[in-house]
């Protein structure tokens, strides 16, 4: 081994390798080569970094310099000023990072990263997922050290119910109470299943940290096991997310070499082990009873509730699912306890939240920031503001099923409760900024799209409903439509509200019933044959900006 | 894995080679090279591969070696400083392959400024 003065970073999350990255990686151990520094810089592929829009991303250490937009001819340049010589390449500083860009001996901190709290992305970027030393180097497997040897199945759950930690799947259920639901159930079989059947429109976060952070998922599966008592792990994971199931595979095989997955872990004489298993593409199989109902071979349609999985789940045993972002939360709990976690964040929601930010917001990308932090700062700090000089109109947070909230909503802070109070949802951390130039109408028609299109039509509310408003709102951008079918949309979003059968039927109409709220002006507007930002292209454009 | 000490061995070990991504910070010992155009003409490359050799044969950790570039001294090149954290900053001249170990031995090791290379400054 060579001692290396200084490690790249490639990122290597999906984004920047759809952007070049795996080119870019090259160039930049071809120019390495030629340059002689083989033996003095060590090259890493490693998980998301954040800018996703920005991407292919490096980031080169002990600097901490990060690099955006890269081209593989830029390489050669890297490679000669900074890698050789020890000057940044200014113009290729990704833009947030520039303050601090500006020497190389001395930094400050006050970039992009700097502004975020980062628990669940702790190894995000920072290890090569690929290397099971890396992550236990950053404390990894601890945790479940430390479950196994130091405590009991009731001192853990009691711990994470303690931490205040919410399901960050949407819901944001307390994860302590449903292991506590599960635990004392006396069954021949439980499982453990990991919801990566991230579906929600505008959310990757799920899959970024799978690709950046594997083990962090294994290791918090392995610990609830312990929890509930539960032996089998299974990670029910979308089949599009090729690099995410590769090396969660990867991870799960050198955990399993190493003897952290399987028989007698830690010598305690407790058994677990993970398997992970693909679905194909249908939005209803993230709510749990769909997932568990596609998990046994059927059709992914929910099930009635009661019974809840925690109770009787898959194959009818108890079955704790929890979404990846929130496992990825359990052993940083585990090791540092409920205290530190109530800490950080809001009294009601403890801890951070990881968002995907995307639509009209300069830095594109993946973040994570503490619970309650105002709309404000995310989109004019880290997010960077809105670019080409337009003004705010709407986020919507959430993803698809979530609300839009208007700009009085901006200091808002976000929190499960506080955002369901606005009539939108925390939901999954999908946060879709949407400027000025966008009409209401045109927007909503879009999401209704996407849900008429992912009804899973076991429900008549839901299936029809969500059919039904797509029409109308399209019929409404055509210009076609009166004040009886606004009428109409009303009626029809309390009906499936109230009647579907799942989450799904019930939050597709979330985006309307807010819109309503916000913008009914503009919606009303287009029932007079008229669209004031001038999208709709049948309709006259408006006298007065809305 | 049959115990946390086992675990924490591999952490150990491990940890080593990732201590260079935590940044610099105010605990570790900063070896910097001068990598302009001048310095590399002198031999700066030799100079930073001994640097590298001699860090990894006496397994130092700690320590974070980075570049600088000309700062206008081109006759003293290869220009090798070692700033030790509460010590002041020290620059040597004309650093050989062979006098950026010694420095290491000396100087990184046990302390000791090497008075007759020093640049004053």
């Amino acid at each position: 081994m060579s001692y290396f003065r200084a490690h790249v970073l490639v990122c290597a999350g999906t984004p920047c390798m759809l952007k070049g990255a795996g080119a870019v990686k090259d160039a930049l151990c071809r120019e390495i080569e030629r340059a002689g520094l083989q033996e003095e810089i060590r090259v890493v592929e490693t998980g998301c970094l954040g800018p996703c829009d920005d991407g292919p991303v490096i980031v080169v250490y002990p600097e901490g310099v990060m690099y955006s937009k890269l081209k593989p001819e830029d390489m050669a340049h890297i490679v000669q000023q900074h890698l050789l010589k020890g000057r940044v390449v200014e113009n290729l500083v990704y833009r947030a990072e520039k303050e601090k860009a500006k020497s190389v001996v001395s930094l400050e901190k006050k970039g992009y990263l700097d502004r975020q709290y980062r628990i669940v992305l702790r190894n995000c970027g920072r290890i090569n997922p690929d290397s099971i030393e890396e992550y236990i180097a950053n404390g990894g497997y601890e945790a479940l050290g430390k479950a196994l040897t130091a405590m009991t199945p009731e001192q853990v759950v009691a711990t994470v119910k303690d931490s205040g930690l919410r399901g960050r799947g949407g819901a944001g259920f307390p994860t302590g109470l449903k292991w506590s639901f599960t635990a004392p159930i006396d069954a021949d079989q439980k499982y453990i299943i990991c919801n990566a059947d991230e579906g929600e429109p505008g959310t990757f976060k799920d899959r970024l940290i799978l690709e950046g952070d594997p083990h962090s998922i294994i290791e918090a599966m392995a610990i609830a096991g312990y929890a509930v008592g539960a032996d089998q792990g299974i990670v029910y994971i979308r089949g599009e997310y090729n690099l995410s199931i590769e090396r969660l595979q990867r991870a799960a095989a050198r955990a399993r070499e190493m003897g952290l997955l399987g028989k007698d872990i830690f010598g305690t004489g407790f058994n677990f082990d993970v398997q992970i298993r693909t679905g194909a593409g249908a939005y209803v199989c993230g709510e749990e009873t769909a997932l568990i109902e596609s998990l046994e071979g059927k059709r992914g349609e929910p099930r009635l509730k009661p019974p809840y999985p925690g109770v009787a789940g898959l194959w009818g045993r108890p079955t704790v699912v929890n979404n990846v972002e929130t496992l990825a939360n359990i052993p940083p709990i585990i090791l540092k306890g409920a205290e530190w976690f109530r800490g950080i964040g809001t009294e009601r929601t403890p801890g951070t939240k990881v968002f995907t930010m995307l639509g009209d917001i300069a830095n594109q990308g993946l973040i994570e920031v503490p619970m309650g932090i105002t709309l404000r700062e995310v989109i004019y700090g880290v997010g960077g503001g809105i670019p080409n000089g337009r003004g705010f109109k709407l986020a919507q947070t959430g993803g698809t099923s979530g609300g839009c909230l208007p700009k009085e909503f901006l200091d808002l802070p976000m929190d499960y409760d506080t955002l369901a109070e606005a009539g939108s949802a925390l939901g999954s951390g999908a946060l879709l900024v949407i400027d000025d130039s966008h009409c209401i109408v045109d927007v909503l028609r879009s999401f209704m799209k996407f849900f008429q299109h992912e009804s899973c039509g076991q429900c008549t509310p839901c299936r029809e409903g969500t059919f039904r408003l797509y029409e109308l709102f399209s019929t409404l951008a055509a210009g076609e439509a009166g004040q009886d079918d606004v009428k109409l949309i009303k009626e029809l979003c309390q009906a499936m509200q109230l009647s579907s059968l799942c989450g799904l039927g019930q939050s597709a109409p979330n985006g309307v019933v807010t819109a309503f709220q916000y913008f009914e002006d503009e919606i009303l507007r287009h029932a007079a044959g008229e669209c004031p930002a001038g999208v709709c292209r049948n309709l006259s454009a408006g006298t007065r900006a809305v | 894995m049959k115990s946390l000490d086992e675990l924490a061995k591999i952490r150990d070990e491990a940890r080593k080679k990732l201590e260079i991504r935590d940044g610099e910070s105010g605990e570790k010992t900063k070896i910097i090279v001068g990598m302009g155009t001048c310095g590399i003409a002198a031999g700066a490359r030799e100079t930073m591969g001994a640097v590298l050799e001699e860090l990894e044969k006496r397994n130092l950790d700690n320590v974070l070696v980075t570049q600088t570039g000309c700062m206008g001294l081109c006759e003293q090149e290869p220009i090798l400083e070692v700033e030790i954290p509460g010590q002041p900053r020290i620059s040597y001249g004309k650093v050989s392959a062979d006098k950026a170990r010694q420095i290491i031995a000396r100087h990184v090791v046990n302390g000791n400024i090497i008075g007759e290379c020093g640049i004053n400054r």
